[in-house]
């Protein structure tokens, strides 16, 4: 008996009956709409179907070519930080309620899915010290592209963006692609100290300028002076955009705090794992005032015809569906059950735990910055205050050294010049999370001394081994 | 049976004391957050955020989780966008140890796993496409057609032309204009043609050496198929434009015609319909790209490459890219299901997938015409758009007093007043994964409707959580987030 794809219902009885109905003698009929010409006349060239069984083990073997931080210790950051993912945020995300839903269009089939959007709204406008959240972005990146459109629609100032030379490169890049056909100078203020001189800034910014995009903590890890860039910008009439990082905020002051008008991030640490890149969270929220501007869904509450509290997909005039070339953007599809995962995380850490998680990084991260930089070769590339992340400038070359961690069994980095080629080879990032160890930091630190070096934890390091 | 006590609110949860994480000491004490930053860049008080403990939080959303309908709990109908099952091995296989784990920043050396499947799923959806050059980045449909469009932008320009004009006709998706409108193009969108199809008189008085591209839903969003594909194709590329394809439709033709070969220069997946990503409340999803040999180097990186020698994967952003449209590789937790989904069907499991697909369209159509007539074409392939039009004008029942009282019967709504070509439109789009029952139950379901009071459907519908929300308010007065004073 041939067994049947499991996806699939009609038996070929059934397909007989339907086919009767619809009056035609087989479903190629029904394809002759499409030209004979047109038609492909051979099999795809695509390997024959696979049972679930041997799906399964087709993929354990190709996920394990893979070496990842569930096997050895991860120090990589440059966007992406290995955070701790509590159960309950898999649980929640894991219901099918959820995760098998489209869009909330229909409110009355989509009331669990509106309401969590609106408290993701909400938990984010408390998280950044903004009014307004919308419902989610594509991811880092293109949140901060999308808010510079924004701030050019806010000011209608299309002449002039300033960007700090501290904000990630991928996002400048993106910004950059997605400014490809427009008539807008892009002006980078160089950094060369691993924070920007707010007196740059103000060179760079003139009656012309839509925005100035600030990231914080920056790319190198370091902490910008926001207050005093924001101020500058408002001097100018622009708009000041902080892209920030999520878990940065249980200690740090919030970018509503600091002046930004439009607040921006990666939202990938509130519980949501690294998965090689993606699928993340764009993360947008902004002054109220700008509100109509805003790229991307937004919930909103209301009443029903029996006068109940309920939410809908609110102030649709501004989107793609209604608006057409006219919209604030082209997005869609934005990261709904991404916006759960953090909805979730947040709601379970609440300000004690977003405080602690916070706290863990800083410190384990202040101590590794001074672990390694015992080491000879190897020093803090920048003198400026630091959060979880930091870069190290290298003797022996970044790579060198990524190299060595890697083969004792650490995962360091990345080295600046593979994100960016206007970076030095010397240098690289580390980034420390909760999840990190003193052990683990003591071992790494053994680990990228230079060949020849004294490796002061050898004693310790065979004691805490033997005890496990 | 609804738990309201629950559903309040999570804000209006909160008691001042507890958490629902909990995180072990430090282990590097001596280095307190305010010994090692200054003090003007650390916050004196805790943030805002409402304090509850984990049964608080699990009981809250998975109570707030059955308010919804999904695919899996109820059939799904809603055209347009391909509702069909998600495949719990999906689910399982994308969360495993080697995959779900790995850092973007790792060395490629520790990724040739992740790398194979990615180059594999290129060259599938290449041979799907009839289109060989393919893109996984762009995290959406929407930034696929972006993407797209910056490529034939980078394309003319290095061609030494200055071509500012996207076509597309007004069944189009908003995402459309709305895409080439991003990428700095003027918009013309064509009249409603005859029977729904392209009206190629119209298009050519538009065509000119200013034409860029021409964009296109094939299978057109009434779900037919564009009978003068080929003649469009061969009109852009005769003034020198390209054809894109909006790829939301291609759950009907897998393996049965392919974009390139009706003449396609460029063509998005929606990995999340067509290869079942899950939809996600609205997202994640994955858009990636195909595209003709000579737009190739133009795509945005990077890609992976395969170096047949040593036999490695790599990581290669194409010479004359158009750069990152987002940071990091692409949607890759979705784009791993769609690689399962397609290995698990195979090259004869798609083709028959597409072929139920639209066996169960034109049966479901067979069923409903008599009462929801559908005004263009014959057959249909994967999806329908019928009118209520005559029911509004003899009973006032209109397409949404369908879809809200079709709630009531357990069915989600099909979508409605889309495409605007058709008055009083419900367009239906069954999927393969829907059994003749199903299909039987909701035509029965259908009729049974029509003949209710009308007075019962304009107040549809009557057994949800909540009825007919009013929009005009939400609007007017917007309250997009809670605060204390909204609950005064």
């Amino acid at each position: 008996m041939e067994v049947r794809l499991s996806y699939l219902f009609n038996t070929p009885d059934e397909q007989r009956e339907m086919l009767e109905t619809i009056g035609v003698d087989s479903i190629e009929t029904l394809f002759d709409q499409v030209p004979e010409s047109l038609q492909l006349k051979r099999p795809l060239d695509i390997p024959s179907k696979l049972s679930e069984l041997e799906l399964e083990q087709l993929v354990r073997e190709l996920a394990s070519r893979n070496v990842g931080p569930s096997d050895r210790p991860c120090f990589l950051g440059g966007g992406v930080y290995d955070h701790f993912i509590p159960s309950a945020v898999d649980a929640i995300a894991g219901r099918s309620e959820y995760y098998t839903a489209y869009t909330p269009y229909q409110a009355e089939a989509s009331q669990g899915s509106l309401q969590t959007f609106f408290e993701y709204q909400t938990l984010i406008c408390q998280l950044t010290g903004m009014d307004v959240s919308n419902a989610s972005l594509y991811e880092g990146g293109t949140a901060v592209s999308e808010a510079v459109f924004m701030a050019m629609r806010c000011t209608k100032r299309h002449g002039r963006v300033v960007l700090l030379g501290s904000l990630h490169p991928e996002y400048r890049q993106v910004i950059e692609t997605y400014l490809g056909r427009m008539d807008c100078e892009l002006v980078v203020v160089p950094t060369p100290g691993g924070t920007v001189a707010p007196a740059a800034v103000e060179e760079a910014i003139d009656d012309k300028t839509a925005c100035v995009v600030i990231q914080h903590p920056n790319f190198y890890g370091c902490l910008e002076e926001v207050e005093q860039i924001s101020a500058m910008a408002h001097k100018y009439g622009a708009l000041s955009i902080v892209s920030f990082d999520p878990i940065s905020l249980g200690i740090l002051k919030r970018p509503g705090d600091l002046g930004a008008d439009i607040a921006v991030g990666e939202g990938q640490s509130l519980g949501t794992p690294m998965q090689y890149g993606g699928p993340f969270l764009g993360i947008l929220a902004c002054r109220q005032e700008f509100v109509r501007q805003m790229p991307g869904r937004l919930i909103g509450q209301t009443t029903d015809r029996n006068g109940e509290r309920c939410f809908v997909l609110n102030l649709q005039a501004r989107e793609q569906h209604i608006r057409r070339e006219k919209a604030t953007s082209n997005i869609c599809t934005n990261q709904g059950l991404i916006a759960i995962r953090a909805t979730v995380f947040m709601s379970l850490l609440g300000p004690a735990g977003m405080r602690q998680v916070a706290e863990l990084s800083c410190s384990k991260a202040h101590y590794a910055a001074q672990k390694l930089t015992e080491q000879d070769g190897i020093e803090l590339a920048f003198d400026q205050p630091f959060f979880k992340e930091f870069t190290l400038q290298c003797r022996d070359g970044a790579e060198a050294v990524i190299e060595r961690a890697r083969a004792a069994g650490f995962d360091i980095g990345p080295a600046l010049r593979r994100v960016s080629s206007g970076e030095s080879e010397d240098r690289l990032l580390v980034a420390v999370t909760e999840c990190r160890s003193r052990l683990e930091i003591d071992a790494l630190a053994d680990a990228i001394a230079g060949p020849g070096q004294k490796t002061v934890n050898d004693d310790k390091l065979a004691t805490s081994s033997a005890a496990v | 049976m609804r738990n309201e006590q629950a559903t309040q609110l999570l804000f209006d949860l909160s008691v001042s004391g507890r958490c629902g994480a909990e995180y072990p000491e430090s282990d590097c004490p001596e280095f307190s957050s305010t010994a090692c930053i200054p003090a003007e860049f650390l916050s004196d008080t805790p943030l805002p955020l409402p304090e509850v403990n984990e049964p608080d939080v699990i009981r809250h959303f998975t109570n707030l989780s059955t308010l919804n309908m999904s695919v899996d709990t109820h059939y799904y109908p809603l055209g347009s966008c391909t509702m069909k099952y998600n495949p719990k091995r999906h689910e399982r296989l994308a969360a495993a140890q080697g995959l779900v784990d790995l850092h973007p920043w790792q060395s490629e050396e520790d990724l040739q796993g992740m790398l194979q499947i990615q180059f594999e799923m290129q060259q599938m959806l290449g041979e799907i496409a009839g289109l060989p050059a393919v893109s996984l980045q762009p995290a959406a449909g929407a930034q696929g057609e972006l993407a797209a469009l910056l490529v034939a932008s980078a394309y003319f320009k290095d061609k030494g032309e200055n071509r500012t004009k996207v076509i597309f006709p007004n069944s189009a998706h908003g995402t459309n204009p709305a895409s080439a409108a991003l990428a700095g193009f003027d918009c013309i969108q064509l009249g409603a043609g005859k029977n729904g199809f392209v009206d190629l008189e119209e298009l050519k008085e538009h065509l000119d050496d200013q034409t860029a591209v021409f964009m296109i839903t094939n299978p057109n969003t009434l779900g037919l198929f564009e009978p003068e594909i080929d003649k469009i194709s061969k009109l852009l590329h005769d003034v020198g434009g390209l054809v894109y394809i909006d790829g939301a439709n291609m759950n009907a033709i897998l393996g049965i015609t392919r974009p390139g070969d009706f003449g396609g220069d460029m063509m998005h997946y929606n990995v999340h319909k067509t290869f079942t990503g899950p939809h996600g409340a609205g997202g994640p999803g994955a858009g990636p790209i195909a595209v003709r040999d000579f737009l190739a180097d133009y795509l945005p990186g990077p890609v992976v490459a395969h170096d047949e020698e040593s036999g490695r994967y790599k990581l290669q952003t194409p010479p004359e890219s158009i750069g990152r449209v987002r940071s990091f590789f692409g949607n890759v937790g979705i784009l791993l299901r769609g690689y399962f989904y397609l290995r698990t069907l195979g090259g004869d499991g798609l083709k028959e997938l597409s072929e139920h697909a639209v066996l169960n369209a034109n049966y479901l159509k067979e069923k409903l015409k008599h009462i929801l007539p559908v005004p263009n074409g014959e057959h249909c392939m994967h999806e329908f758009v019928a009118s209520a039009q005559h029911l509004q004008k003899e009973l006032g029942i209109s397409a949404m007093d369908i879809a809200k009282r079709l709630l009531d019967y357990g069915f989600h709504a099909p979508t409605v007043y889309f495409p605007l070509v058709v008055p009083e439109a419900i367009m239906v789009e069954p999927t393969e994964t829907e059994s003749k029952a199903t299909l039987d139950a909701f035509a029965a379901t259908i009729e049974k409707i029509i003949g209710e009071d009308p007075e019962l459907l304009h107040t549809a519908p009557h057994s949800t959580p909540v009825s007919r929300p009013n929009d005009v308010q939400a609007a007017r007065n917007p309250i997009l987030r809670w605060s204390p004073a909204c609950d005064a």
